[in-house]
């Protein structure tokens, strides 16, 4: 590959030069993203509270069925935590195809995004979990409460914050993960950038491909400070 | 209404096993207040799970009422504690739930309609004093006012018994006595029985009918509450007593000890005087009687449910022969005399 950037050519030029962005196209792009992060992030948090679940409630039961699960579960999670996203999204490929049908477009990115993030927020989950007061589970054991009343009116409600803490974590990590995607195909303002702006050397697109992911993180942050501030009643 | 027949309780791991609670047998009575005191690792956190199936026995029974709690089903066990209300050292509440939504949690989980359940906590919120603060969130209310969510929660039921666990041990004096105040309305109004584990002796003398002291895993002495303090037969009981009679327990300890240094030949005594028996002046009387000088060193008066105790430490000084007389005089006039020697137990 021949690394093109105009010689002599002033940097700021390089970086205003609009007329080489094709709006519709960044529009485009940017709705592939949010396509992409939001279907993952959807589906990474219904995972990543039953993996955080299975975590749980697996620690400390003495039975060896729940001694098996929890070993699986941690084992998978680590594997999954431990691969650099860029060689899963490529090691998934057949995987994808399988299920997918096909292995570019927004939706072949999201089986990769979903199985790389999930274990992440799932670890997050269970941490979530065990900084509640056992006190309280103790408690709400004592009025007579089962396994689910104390999943559904205790550990979930009384972790409230941490989990959509960690959500919003998750799904800006998540928005980086689709624009690597995005440079193997998935679509996307990755695959913008990479496509027009690198490849076909316009630092512009490239400029505007950013400006547009960032927007999408802050407002991604914003939301997520502004609903842990709102269910958080510890003080 | 609460029967333990032999209960141990074994705790084992990979290097040792302890005995927590160690061939308890106890019998509660309906509508009794009572006390369980012990020092922390006593087994009496352990034993007052056990009531309510937190933890159970390695061996022998606990009966609530009919029901043998250790023979439950789990669903059977899970019906049986919403009769059975318990109260913590740290409240428990859940920060997510205001007030009130804390005091529907029971009944939420007792599957109570919705309307009779809204009815019930704001009977209970009335109950407890806490009208007005509905909405507020845990972290909003003081530890006393928290102590009362937890007791009006702990009664949502209508439970046959409330277990507290400690639970004035971490509120400042006044509170405790609030609460206790409460729970002794309480006890008087629904006929409730109340089981409390305490380590503060205070507790038990101001609102307990009995109460059982442990030591290691068992009872080592049980009674009505005026009987022990009156005449404590362990160690450990009459420590517990001294804790409560003198706050600064350790500085008399040392007084006493300096003051037997000091005059070898002088007899260090403890008063005990109850309900009404302190009213003629005993002391004037012994002084004017016998040869001694009498050197007050301190003394206080509690009260119990319903009986005062006087306590007074006194020096007495002169011959061997008068102290000994003035000794027989003072029981004879029905003041409980304790001669404290050099070997003070504690």
């Amino acid at each position: 590959m021949i690394w093109n950037v105009n010689v002599g050519q002033n940097i700021f030029e390089q970086y205003t030069e609009f007329s080489e962005v094709n709006w519709l196209r960044v529009w485009a792009a940017t709705k592939e993203t949010v396509f992409m992060s939001f279907a993952s992030v959807v589906a990474v948090f219904f995972l990543g509270l039953v993996i955080g679940l299975l975590l749980f409630e697996t620690q400390e039961q003495k039975s060896l069925f729940s001694k098996i699960i929890n070993r699986l579960v941690a084992f998978f999670v680590n594997v999954f935590r431990s691969i650099p996203f860029i060689i899963l999204i490529v090691l998934l490929l057949p995987f994808t195809k399988e299920i997918v049908g096909r292995i570019t477009g927004p939706v072949a990115g999201i089986p990769a995004l979903i199985i790389a993030a999930a274990p992440f927020f799932g670890r997050l989950v269970e941490t979530g979990f065990r900084e509640i007061d056992r006190g309280v589970l103790e408690a709400a054991e004592s009025m007579g409460a089962s396994k689910l009343e104390i999943i559904f009116k205790v550990l979930l409600p009384e972790s409230l914050p941490s989990i959509v803490a960690g959500i919003t974590t998750t799904a800006i990590s998540l928005v980086g993960y689709t624009a690597m995607a995005g440079v193997i195909g998935a679509g996307g303002l990755g695959n913008l950038a990479y496509l027009e702006g690198f490849q076909r050397s316009q630092p512009t697109v490239t400029l505007v491909a950013t400006v547009f992911i960032l927007i999408i993180v802050f407002i991604i942050q914003i939301t997520g400070d502004i609903l842990v501030k709102n269910v958080d009643k510890r003080s | 209404m609460i029967n333990l027949k032999n209960v141990n309780k074994v705790f084992s791991n990979k290097e040792d096993t302890i005995k927590a609670v160690d061939d308890v047998s106890l019998s509660i009575q309906t509508g009794e207040i009572y006390g369980i005191i012990g020092y922390s690792g006593a087994g009496k956190s352990t034993l007052i799970r056990m009531l309510n199936g937190l933890e159970l026995p390695s061996s022998g029974d606990v009966f609530i009422g009919k029901q043998n709690i250790n023979k439950l089903t789990n669903r059977e066990l899970r019906t049986t504690r919403q009769e059975i209300g318990m109260i913590f050292q740290h409240f428990n509440l859940l920060w997510s739930r205001t007030v009130k939504e804390n005091v529907l949690f029971p009944l939420e989980i007792a599957n109570v309609p919705k309307e009779e359940r809204l009815k019930k906590a704001e009977e209970l919120i009335q109950l407890v004093g806490l009208e007005g603060r509905e909405e507020a969130y845990p972290s909003q209310l003081s530890g006393g006012q928290k102590q009362r969510v937890g007791i009006a929660r702990a009664l949502a039921n209508d439970p046959k018994v409330l277990l507290c666990d400690e639970a004035t041990s971490s509120l400042d004096p006044q509170t405790t006595d609030n609460i206790l105040e409460l729970l002794l309305d309480i006890n008087r109004r629904l006929n409730l029985t109340i089981v409390m584990i305490t380590h503060e002796m205070n507790v038990i003398r101001k609102i307990c009918h009995r109460v059982a002291v442990m030591d290691h895993g068992r009872v080592v002495e049980e009674g009505e509450v005026v009987t022990v303090f009156k005449h404590p037969e362990q160690a450990i009981t009459k420590r517990f007593i001294r804790q409560d009679t003198d706050p600064k327990n350790e500085n008399t300890d040392k007084i006493l000890e300096q003051l037997i240094e000091q005059y070898p030949n002088g007899k260090l005594l403890q008063l005990k005087f109850h309900n009404g028996d302190a009213q003629s002046p005993i002391l004037s009387k012994i002084i004017r009687e016998f040869e001694i000088d009498i050197n007050i060193i301190q003394g206080n008066i509690q009260t119990t449910q319903d009986v005062m105790l006087g306590s007074l430490y006194v020096q007495l000084l002169g011959d061997k022969t008068a102290i000994e007389q003035a000794i027989e005089k003072f029981k004879q006039m029905k003041v409980e005399v304790e001669v404290i020697e050099h070997d003070l137990e504690r």
